[in-house]
């Protein structure tokens, strides 16, 4: 199997750096170049509906590295007691566990973000990218690295959800983390000097078509092309 | 009355995908063609219409505050809601093996059709945000037999719509680095503004 010489190989050098070159590798290149949403086109499910306010967004992004790195580091602790079969079901069962403790923390000590975010929260359960990741990572490697190799997807995943949102606060409600920022604008330049905001961007397909654009700039400059 | 505006909306305003941007996943990935758009939306709108209610019955005679007093009165303090994520899924994977073989043994044909579509459903955030929607809007029985139906006709809409779209567009000269899931982002924003036309409508 393959993921036994992966192992192996790793074993050979048991002095490998805390951070060693290839380690660091695993947290950046989820980052840009093999980016969760703009490139493998994962968990963009749960995410979007948060992103109308930063600070939803902000809690979302939160959980969702919490999510990942707890479920990666169970899941790769337990690689070599869970039979093949059955492997999606004990992976369910760890996630739905890790978002139904996320879920209380928030009902416990953040009521209104609670309500706020909704059903969305238990929607990280269905998030591509936990599974993702525990498929394609957790499975055959070991804690450490897949805690790593979990933190880095999950950032990659933040910095979008966050850019979205920034982008869909700032043109939809003039504000960026509840800071009316485009009243400032207005208040520096006097009171004829209106910046307008735009309803579409509150909308769902604010959401999309920002996305979408994200998209292009970011494929535009790595160079990677879809066919 | 009440239940055909509950469907007409579910389907429309509070479009799946348009409104709440779930099942996003294999809404984006297997929108390439229109046949098996087809498949995965059928299998869709027939998971979804079997699962919200039986989670429905789940929730009401197990999960609720107080629900477990048809087992015993002492239990009307018990209040199991915290495990509604994880019984919902397990519902959803367990419902989903079952309407596999049940579909295996007596409709081979639809199987072929439906086959490989069916166990990627039970991770798909259509399904089980139908489930817990249903739970936070405490809907009856039938509305939520309605409500599943409803949702998933929507997101069968959605994505055949998407898909023929697609088909269509093999044939343009798009920009590179917006081939694929960027133009497909854009064009869905696009269908998600013809679907806003439909929040005009009292029911």
């Amino acid at each position: 199997m393959s993921t036994e010489t992966v192992e192996k190989a790793i074993e050979k050098k048991p002095a490998e750096a805390l951070l060693s070159k290839r380690r660091k590798k695993l947290i950046t290149d989820p980052l840009v170049d093999d980016n969760p949403i703009t490139i493998q086109v994962l968990g963009i499910c749960s995410a979007l509906a948060v992103t109308t306010q930063m600070k939803p967004t902000l809690v979302m992004a939160i959980s969702v590295i919490f999510v990942i790195v707890m479920s990666n580091l169970v899941i790769s602790l337990m690689r070599n007691t869970i039979p093949t079969r059955v492997r999606i079901i004990v992976q369910l069962a760890v996630v739905a566990t890790l978002v139904t403790l996320v879920s209380e923390v928030l009902r416990a000590f953040a009521y209104d973000m609670y309500k706020e975010l909704s059903v969305f929260v238990g929607l990280i359960i269905t998030n591509c990218i936990v599974m993702g990741r525990l498929e394609a990572f957790a499975l055959g490697n070991k804690p450490y690295d897949s805690v790593l190799d979990g933190f880095g997807s999950a950032l990659g995943y933040s910095w979008i959800i966050l850019t979205v949102a920034f982008f869909r606060e700032l043109w939809g409600s003039g504000s960026v983390f509840g800071i009316p920022v485009f009243d400032y604008v207005s208040g520096i330049f006097g009171p004829d000097f209106k910046l307008a905001t735009n309803g579409l961007m509150v909308s769902p397909v604010g959401a999309f078509i920002i996305l979408g654009l994200i998209i292009w700039v970011q494929r535009t400059k790595t160079g990677y092309v879809e066919h | 009355m009440e239940l055909f505006n509950l469907g007409i909306r579910s389907i429309f305003i509070d479009n799946m995908v348009f409104a709440y941007f779930l099942g996003m996943c294999s809404f984006l990935a297997v929108s390439k063609k229109v046949s098996t758009a087809l498949g995965l939306g059928a299998a869709v709108i027939f998971v979804l219409t079997v699962t919200v209610p039986v989670n429905w019955l789940l929730n009401e005679f197990v999960l609720k505050e107080g629900a477990l007093t048809w087992v015993n009165a002492e239990l009307a303090t018990v209040d199991l809601t915290f495990l509604r994520f994880i019984m919902f899924i397990a519902i959803i994977a367990a419902m989903v093996q079952l309407v596999e073989m049940v579909v295996e043994k007596f409709a081979p044909a639809l199987y072929g059709a439906l086959g490989i579509f069916l166990p990627l459903i039970a991770v798909n955030c259509a399904i089980l945000g139908g489930s817990l929607f249903m739970a936070q809007r405490d809907y009856t029985l039938a509305e939520s037999a309605v409500y599943g139906f409803g949702s998933g006709t929507g997101f069968f809409l959605a994505i055949v719509a998407l898909a023929a779209i697609r088909e269509k567009l093999k044939y343009s000269a798009v920009p590179n680095g917006l081939k694929g899931l960027g133009i497909t982002m854009l064009l869905t924003g696009l269908m998600g503004i013809a679907f806003m036309s439909f929040m005009g409508i009292d029911l």
